[in-house]
């Protein structure tokens, strides 16, 4: 049989772009392909690399739910020479997309339990797909919780949805900024400060949490002081890519290659790991 | 054993022409002051009276290669609407590396382990490695900076290599260890070999014997995490340092790579290159963080890869094949065998 070859990347047509925050763009893309698009699977998590031919490739992980599967959704934000170029991308441009790559949240493992979602800003990108990927399938789960965080309200990625998640019954949305603003009618406050005042209960319950380094740091912090224990939280890293099957040798942390065995990882994961985030 | 043949030194020209009929023949030759493996020119003479300066890496995993050729078109329905095709762009032909050393063929080996995993199998790599065979040439004489025996390697080791040429006088004697080999053992130019057998081993054991001894390397794994947040054990190590590569990209094993796209009015192509982790920008990311911010960072990553890392997921196999080229090239002459060994004796202070 012919070996797949890894590096070609599969074209797709970007159907609709939304223009989430003003550095945030999300792309619903599909594959020329229509078999590819029928055969394609996915998990809650994985990411893929997108390129802008003639710029480069950059990872971002698949944020739509394998449980919707019309398109692919893939949020950019505007940071370094391709996520520029591709945030000039329309609806009906091409891009290349290889995917899926990398591991995925241990959705098996947290049936029956209940979960509880902390996104700060792009972060809550790759928690996406696995909430509502949950939200599908919310019969497996107990109770889900999201506690999603921006700088202010105009930095808040997929606005459009929130409404509808607050709306939810079986779902304990909360909504919190860093500093009051004009017309604001949720929290305010630092995501871990407000995660403390929610105060999950540990039991029988995972933690799920992606955002800057910073927040990272002390929402583990404050999930500690929770009583959640490190095999409880799970996360999900970024490092620079290039071949995204552990080969080209950079987004290594000892052994690791979050690339392969990432990007998700447990705090427990993690701890085992040298130091090198 | 395989097939044991015998070839005249006056008949390496003439065999390397007969095999470049079918093959694209590398040999190592000078150019400037440096030896590289280039397509072998009869016209120009051969030196394999050392290691080449360069190993023959690039026959397998070129420089820079191309990956992808794309192509944009425009729709003249609607001229802001472009279309993009990408197509792959395969490495064709067979060939012949003549004259690399033990060392450097083995370091082929290391790539196997990571660009043929089973899962994740690089075609191109694939492509070349599956069409190029391995004249690999014994050492006579290790030099000060060879160290193949502290990883697990001798001067005559054939691991990878699909024939291996012991020099003895005049002539040398070809041991095949490949289907391949075998093949290549089939010119007429050869005679038997039987009777230089003994000559060979011969050869072949007094290399050995010029070794010094080896020190236990298998203690570095876990002493390489042990001193992994010493950064003290690391700023001195990387002191001298002038994050130059040059002992990346002259590695054997040294097998990272970046991915670039270049274009031209409607078309363009993306490129693979050789890496090097000594370089700031490798793990640099867009938004300014660094996971590798200093060169003791990007030093501790090179040697703890060869070391520990990779041994840690490839059964123990150090990727170094102790060739010495990063020490006999490092411009502020930086030793590897050192920083291992410190690491590797290295006590933690107490209290």
């Amino acid at each position: 049989m012919k070996d797949k070859n890894h590096y070609l990347p599969e074209m797709a047509t970007i159907n609709e772009v939304i223009q989430e925050t003003h550095n945030i763009m999300t792309f619903r893309v599909t594959f020329n392909d229509p078999g590819v698009m029928e055969n394609f699977t996915f998990e809650p998590g994985q990411v893929g690399q997108i390129s802008s031919f003639g710029t480069g490739e950059a990872t971002f992980v698949i944020n739509s739910p394998p449980t919707r599967k019309d398109y692919l959704q893939f949020s950019v934000m505007r940071t370094g020479e391709v996520t520029s170029k591709l945030h000039i991308l329309k609806a009906g441009d091409q891009i290349g997309v290889r995917a899926p790559l990398g591991n995925y949240f241990p959705h098996e493992d947290m049936k029956g339990k209940d979960i509880v979602f902390i996104g700060g800003g792009i972060g809550m990108a790759p928690l996406r797909p696995l909430m509502l990927y949950m939200l599908d399938n919310r019969n497996d789960y107990g109770k889900i919780t999201l506690l999603y965080g921006a700088r202010s309200p105009v930095d808040m990625a997929f606005n459009y949805e929130l409404p509808s998640w607050l709306e939810r019954e079986d779902l304990d949305t909360h909504l919190t900024i860093d500093a009051e603003y004009e017309g604001w009618q949720h929290t305010v406050g630092l995501i871990p400060n407000v995660l403390l005042d929610i105060a999950p209960n540990p039991e029988n319950c995972m933690a799920v949490t992606c955002g800057p380094p910073i927040m990272i740091k002390f929402t583990l912090q404050a999930l500690e002081k929770l009583g959640f224990k490190d095999e409880q939280i799970v996360t999900t890293l970024e490092k620079r890519m290039k071949c995204g099957v552990g080969i080209c040798g950079r987004c290594n942390i000892g052994s690791s290659y979050v690339c392969m065995d990432g990007p998700v990882f447990t705090a427990a994961q993690l701890k085992e790991l040298p130091n090198e985030l | 054993m395989g097939l044991v043949k015998y070839l005249k030194s006056a008949d390496l020209t003439p065999w390397l022409e007969e095999l470049a009929q079918e093959n694209k023949v590398f040999a190592p030759r000078y150019e400037g002051d440096a030896v590289i493996f280039a397509p072998f020119d009869p016209k120009q003479e051969i030196s394999i009276k050392h290691a080449a300066t360069m190993p023959p890496k690039k026959t397998v995993f070129p420089q820079s290669e191309k990956l992808v050729d794309f192509t944009y078109s425009k729709d003249p329905e609607d001229l802001s609407r472009v279309m993009i095709e990408g197509k792959e762009v395969l490495p064709e032909g067979t060939a012949v590396v003549f004259g690399g050393r033990p060392c450097d063929v083995r370091g082929f080996t290391m790539f196997d382990r990571v660009y043929l995993a089973e899962k994740t199998t690089d075609v191109y790599y694939k492509a070349r490695r599956d069409n190029t065979s391995f004249i690999t040439l014994a050492c006579e004489k290790p030099e000060t900076t060879c160290f193949c025996h502290w990883v697990g390697s001798s001067p005559y080791d054939a691991t990878g290599s699909d024939v291996l040429a012991t020099p003895i006088e005049d002539g040398y004697v070809l041991e095949s260890f490949s289907p391949k080999g075998q093949k290549l053992l089939t010119s007429k130019l050869l005679e038997n070999g039987d009777r230089w057998i003994s000559k060979g081993q011969e050869v072949n054991e007094n290399a050995v014997e010029s070794l010094t001894d080896a020190p236990d390397l298998s203690r570095a794994p876990q002493k390489l995490l042990d001193v992994f947040d010493n950064m003290n054990f690391w700023e001195k190590a990387a002191a001298k340092c002038l994050s130059c590569g040059a002992c990346a990209y002259l590695c054997p094993s040294c097998y990272c790579f970046n991915i670039t796209d270049e274009t031209t009015g409607m078309k363009g192509t993306r490129f693979r290159s050789w890496d090097n982790c000594m370089s700031a920008q490798f793990t640099m990311e867009a938004s300014g963080h660094n996971p590798r911010p200093t060169k003791a960072h990007r030093l501790k990553n090179r040697v703890g890869h060869k070391f520990s890392y990779y041994p840690g997921i490839h059964d123990g196999v150090i990727s170094c094949c102790g060739c010495g080229r990063c020490i006999k090239s490092c411009p502020v002459g930086i030793d590897i065998r050192e920083i291992v060994q410190e690491a590797i004796n290295h006590e933690p202070a107490i209290g």
